[in-house]
């Protein structure tokens, strides 16, 4: 039952890889898909938010920067207007004024000075002696000459510090001046500098060549602040955004905004794996989850199947147990009828022949045979014949109580007297072949209530063929009966002999019906089966152990009701 | 001791005659029949058989049926059933309906002699029976 036939075992092989692909194939790509849209549309969505961030604080800071200038601008452009050289000296004037400027916005405004058309600042208020300083070359004062306001990119100047302008024409009677303002350098950078985000984000100024326009805490590359947009790729938007690798292989992003009020632009720069961190790191969550997953269904794929197998391996092994159970006892079912038939057709003409020897017997009575010298030989012969017919009837009862036709008459037995008996009978045979039968019968065991004609033919027939089996060679029968330690409430018969056993493949097909290793002629290969059947219907087990050169051993199982169950 | 009138009914002709042969030599005035139907017909012509030996298993109309047709014809006629091993249920059933004993084939014809015989004596002494009854029921008539 053990051994699982080949294409059996390549079958289960198949299944269980069909189970698998199929599982493999179910929950693998749905995942995969599902994971796969999730995380790029996770993606997208969270990239145009960062993006949306960052444009949204480059915008007010580019606003909040622009109100700054357009501040200063104005603040200077009212000065100016005030200014009238008859009422007040110039350097009252200014003087008052960066006073009131000073007063209203702090530290901003550095200092304040009048430059006639030659270049000559002519009066200065300021922390600087700056009085009569010479602007007519400066970048600054050649611009202001075409425009009524002028804001200068940052520059050293004259005084070595980082600083820009503010210059604003004013038109006198005769002449015109420019009124200029140094900005605080520091006040205005602050502004650009409180601009953070993350560990890389930061902000700086660039005029329109490109220029740097603030100081930044971190030293710049060049080519970064080469490769700001140019104010055309702007086409009407307020911020672009590019993304971009600079050489030392790490990828940045870059907002820009333009100003209003100056050709100036507002850049903003973060490392690209700073600015998405928070995706970085779903990303991670991601495909360690998938990865789980993954695992997860292969072990599935791999351990389930298997087991699916496996139960289905131990299903058909039953019931390929029961099927050879309902093979068996068809077989049986099939040898009883035909028993039964044979029996019956055999019956009469048995019976006819014994009364025709009968009447031979009868007519020997009257004859003159009487004085026939054989006459002696012809009664034996008759009472053979006689014998013969009732032993055929014998053979023939046998057989239909097989079938189950009969009036198998159940009685109350006890074994140990029908074991007595049947010895009895066959010591005459045994002694013959040179066996000897030994009987260890234990008084103790109760009554049971069999057929004991039935029991009587099991024990004869496993008698006969250890006889048989030990013909050449002799040997003992041990007949043993006892109540069983092994199954509740049976009592069991164990017959074994030490004759030469039987071979390992004969054993399994012993109680097939017509298996039978004798020559044609000898045995029907019936007995056994028929004892099988019998103790089967007494509800009873029978089986056998056999070592080649050892000996056979049959067991045989009957159950026996209590003797309090009995009287009830 | 008078002689018993017998009647077989089997369709084995081999077994019928050479048991009718037998029963003859043991003066016994037997006839043999080998069908239901014959069985009836010849009970119908002869009313002096007592007991009739009746195979269970038979072509035709069957042990059981012939016993049935028997008995309401003549119930007074005791049936002995015979029967082949496999049988025996419808001879039991067979003495259910008033069978008076059964037999095994092959039978020894001794036993089979002192089966007849107890069947005829038990024939006689319901026979007995009845007469006393009608007997009695004369005289008290009289009385």
């Amino acid at each position: 039952m053990e051994h699982v036939p080949e294409d059996r075992h390549i079958f289960y092989q198949v299944l269980t890889r069909k189970i698998t692909m199929l599982i493999v194939i179910v929950s693998f790509f749905p995942m995969l898909l599902t994971t796969g849209i999730l995380f790029s549309r996770f993606n997208g969505a969270y990239a145009d938010k960062v993006r949306a961030h960052i444009s949204e604080l480059v915008q007010k800071h580019t606003q909040n920067i622009d109100t700054f200038l357009a501040e200063k601008t104005g603040n200077i452009r009212f000065m100016a207007q005030n200014f009238n050289p008859r009422q007040q000296s110039a350097e009252a004037f200014l003087k008052q004024n960066l006073a009131l400027l000073k007063k209203e916005y702090g530290d901003v405004f550095t200092d304040v000075g009048l430059v006639d058309d030659k270049g000559i600042q002519f009066a200065y208020e300021g922390p600087f002696n700056l009085k009569n300083a010479d602007y007519s070359s400066a970048q600054w004062f050649l611009m202001a000459q075409d425009q009524s306001v002028y804001i200068s990119d940052v520059f050293a100047g004259l005084r070595g510090h980082p600083h820009f302008i503010i210059a604003v024409h004013l038109q006198g009677q005769d002449s015109h001046y420019i009124l200029r303002s140094t900005i605080n350098f520091g006040a205005f950078n602050s502004l650009v500098e409180n601009i953070h985000l993350g560990k890389t984000g930061m902000a700086f100024i660039v005029n329109a060549r490109g220029s740097l326009q603030t100081q930044t805490h971190v030293d710049l590359l060049p080519e970064v602040i080469q490769s700001v947009p140019k104010p055309k790729d702007f086409n009407d938007k307020a911020t672009v955004f590019i993304k971009k690798e600079d050489n030392t292989g790490r990828e940045y992003v870059c907002v820009a905004a333009m100003f209003k009020n100056i050709d100036w632009m507002m850049v903003f720069h973060q490392d690209l794996d700073d600015a998405f961190r928070d995706l970085q790191s779903t990303k991670w969550l991601t495909l360690s989850i998938f990865t789980l997953g993954c695992i997860a269904i292969v072990f599935v794929a791999f351990a389930l199947p298997r087991n699916i197998v496996h139960l289905l391996s131990s299903a058909d092994k039953k019931s390929e147990v029961m099927n050879r159970q309902v093979v068996e006892s068809g077989k049986l079912a099939t040898i009883g009828e035909l028993a039964a038939g044979i029996a019956h057709e055999i019956n009469n003409p048995v019976a006819i022949m014994v009364e025709e020897a009968g009447w031979i017997e009868d007519l020997l009575e009257e004859e003159d045979l009487k004085q026939c010298e054989n006459l002696d030989e012809f009664t034996r012969a008759l009472r053979q014949i006689n014998t013969q017919g009732r032993r055929c009837k014998e053979i023939t009862h046998k057989l239909l109580s097989f079938a189950r036709k009969t009036d198998s008459t159940i009685n109350d037995v006890q074994v140990n007297d029908s074991i007595r008996e049947i010895v009895s009978l066959t010591g005459q045979m045994a002694r013959y072949n040179n066996v000897i039968i030994e009987t260890r019968l234990n008084e103790g065991i109760p009554y049971i209530r069999i057929s004991p004609s039935e029991l009587q033919q099991v024990i004869l027939n496993l008698i006969n063929n250890a006889i048989d089996a030990m013909e050449k060679t002799g040997g003992t029968i041990s007949i043993e009966t006892k109540i069983s330690h092994i199954e509740n409430k049976h009592l069991v018969i164990v017959i074994q002999d030490n004759g030469p056993g039987i071979p390992r493949d004969n054993l399994a097909r012993i109680f097939d019906p017509f298996f039978t290793t004798k020559p044609v002629g000898k045995g029907t290969g019936l007995g056994l089966s028929i004892c099988y059947g019998i103790i089967e219907k007494m509800n009873g087990k029978i089986d056998v152990q056999s070592e080649v050169g050892a000996g056979t051993k049959f067991r045989i199982w009957i159950p026996f009701q209590e003797i309090e169950e009995q009287t009830t | 001791m008078k002689q018993i009138n017998l009647l077989m009914v089997d369709d084995e002709k081999g077994f019928l005659d050479t048991i009718i042969k037998r029963l003859k030599k043991r003066d016994v005035n037997v006839s043999g029949v080998y069908s239901g139907k014959e069985a009836l017909a010849f009970l119908d012509k002869n009313k002096n058989v007592e007991v009739v030996i009746l195979d269970v298993k038979m072509p035709g109309m069957d042990g059981m049926e012939t016993l049935i047709e028997i008995k309401k014809q003549c119930p007074l006629v005791e049936v002995i059933m015979l029967t082949g091993h496999a049988t025996v249920e419808t001879a039991i059933d067979g003495m259910k309906m008033g069978a008076f004993d059964y037999l095994m084939k092959p039978c020894d014809i001794n036993v089979l002699i002192s089966k007849v015989e107890e069947a005829v004596a038990k024939k006689k002494a319901h026979e007995d029976k009845i007469t006393e009854a009608r007997i009695k029921e004369i005289t008290q008539r009289m009385a």
